[in-house]
């Protein structure tokens, strides 16, 4: 099948950057969006151009490295579905496909389709652990955890940091993110210690990272790969609401 | 730019402060102060529907008269006027900056993007604050200052009221606003307990029925005088 893309191609992060129209061919129902991609590039470089730069590591859905726009929609059609999961038999050939990077201040692009993803970094390293014990390892039964708050976290936990939630967000927030890592450390009995401090400093960290404020507008939870649900937002609004009313 | 605030600042600040400077306190904020306009707004349509017992101009006075020992006559209502007018102004600054806050988070737009999620009232919340503030000025000129209404004379609330819905550019003005308004609260009631914290389980129904109870509730009057049913 013969395929066409338009892809955002920039050859630095100060660079101009454009949409670059390619026809493919050969490209099967059953490739993956990445391996289209990976046919484009091996075409690119026997003709002498650059390949087209994009973010990829696991090719299986757990990574959270290969989000792409396609089409307008962070991991493009595919329902819960990371870019490298999805299928080319879900585009029609008729219709050309549009391939951008995620647009946020905070996600400067480096080259083509690759972002730096480095301030979700920042988000975690404000409050994404717990302060634990070291020593011999606890007995598997020593801190019960009710099994819903297991589902909750774990659910929660899922969250692969691929920022397509940043991406899709008509405010550029982090939202989800953040309430995802709160919510799988803060449901547990090992995460109370720091829990409303942790909502705090990470929303905090975000803030002034540059992100956009979430006014719940649900196009996070859409495009998530993980399905992480919009109630982990608002459980990380009570914990940031608690903390600011307790501290001072 | 980035990281400019030292972690753990937030805590040295005063509450209002600490609340103002973060994203998440300034929903809260305006989840409040939505609230209170709510409220408002609930016992002013159930205050219209008295023009449907014949006596609206009696229900004026009777508001003026309240705690009239305490705080003088026509006091009640300025006590509502400020407490509304600091709701406003509160809920209107949050809003407008985290809209500047969101525009700078995303300098470079997309070259395609198509609606994935958010519904017709979530997606609508900025224009349609507009749209009820702007009416809301039209609305004190007309029925509060008489200014803008064919009758314009105070205390008489009937008559004005009668002025107004004879003429059906007034009538679909009104309606502009009381549906903007009722989406507004669809996603407003909905919001505002998330940015609580809380997240009932029949939060949207709820928000829903309040919503339609309000939009007709206000409607009625308008429609009413226009098709002569109060006269
Ligand atoms: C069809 C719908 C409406 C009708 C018939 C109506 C009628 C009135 C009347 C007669 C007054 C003057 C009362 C007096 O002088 O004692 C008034 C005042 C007011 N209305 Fe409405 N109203 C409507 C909708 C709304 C809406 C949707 C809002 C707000 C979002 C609103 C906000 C106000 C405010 C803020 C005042 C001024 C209160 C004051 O300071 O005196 N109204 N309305
Ligand atoms: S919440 Fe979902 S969309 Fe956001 S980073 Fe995590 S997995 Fe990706
Ligand atoms: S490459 Fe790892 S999630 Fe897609």
């Amino acid at each position: 099948m013969r395929y066409r893309v338009r892809v955002w191609r920039q050859t630095g992060p100060t660079a101009k950057g454009q949409l670059v129209d390619y026809e493919i061919d050969g490209v099967t129902a059953e490739m993956s969006f990445l391996e289209m991609l990976d046919v484009l590039n091996e075409r690119l470089q026997l003709e002498g151009d650059d390949p087209v730069a994009f973010d990829h590591d696991c090719r299986e859905g757990i990574c959270g490295a290969c989000g792409v726009m396609i089409d307008g929609v962070a991991h493009g059609p595919g329902k819960a579905t990371t870019t490298c999961q999805l299928h080319m038999r879900q585009f029609d050939p008729a219709d050309p496909i549009v391939v951008e990077p995620w647009r946020a201040a905070p996600f400067p692009v480096l080259r083509d389709l690759v972002v730096d993803r480095t301030a979700l970094d920042r988000v975690i390293e404000a409050g994404g652990y717990i302060s634990t014990r070291a020593g011999a390892a606890p007995d598997a039964h020593a801190l019960p955890v009710p099994k819903p708050d297991a589902d909750t976290a774990f659910e929660a936990a899922a969250c692969i940091g691929c920022g397509a939630c940043v991406a899709a967000c008509p405010n550029g927030s982090s939202m989800l993110f953040t309430a995802a890592k709160a919510t799988h450390l803060g449901v547990l009995p090992q995460g109370q210690p720091e829990r409303y401090t942790r909502a705090r400093d990470m929303v905090e960290t975000q803030d002034d990272l540059g992100f956009g404020g979430c006014t719940l507008t649900g196009e996070c939870t859409a495009v998530c790969p993980k399905g992480i649900p919009l109630s982990t937002i608002s459980r990380l609004n009570h914990d940031v609401l608690s903390a600011v009313l307790r501290s001072g | 730019m980035a990281l400019t605030l030292q972690r753990g600042s937030l805590g040295r600040q005063g509450f209002p402060r600490r609340l103002w400077s973060s994203t998440v306190g300034k929903k809260a904020v305006m989840a409040v102060t939505g609230g209170i306009l709510l409220a408002y707004v609930v016992a002013h349509m159930v205050g219209n529907l008295t023009i449907f017992l014949g006596d609206i101009d009696g229900y004026g006075v009777f508001l003026r008269r309240l705690l009239a020992p305490v705080l003088g006559h026509g006091g009640f209502v300025w006590v509502i006027r400020v407490v509304l007018l600091l709701a406003v102004v509160l809920h209107m600054t949050a809003a407008i900056q985290l809209a500047r806050r969101a525009a700078r988070a995303r300098p470079v737009g997309y070259a395609r993007r198509p609606r994935v999620q958010g519904g017709y009232a979530a997606r609508t919340m900025r224009w349609g604050g507009v749209i009820i503030a702007l009416f809301v000025v039209y609305h004190l000129l007309d029925l509060t200052a008489g200014v803008l209404n064919p009758h314009g004379v105070e205390g008489q609330i009937h008559a004005n009221v009668i002025a107004d819905f004879q003429h059906w550019y007034v009538v679909a003005a009104y309606t502009l606003a009381v549906v903007a308004l009722g989406l507004h609260l669809r996603h407003g009631m909905w919001s505002a307990l998330r940015s609580l914290g809380r997240a009932p389980g029949a939060s949207s129904v709820m928000a829903l029925v309040v919503s339609v109870g309000i939009t007709v509730g206000f409607l009625s009057v308008p429609y009413a005088v226009l098709f002569g049913i109060v006269r």
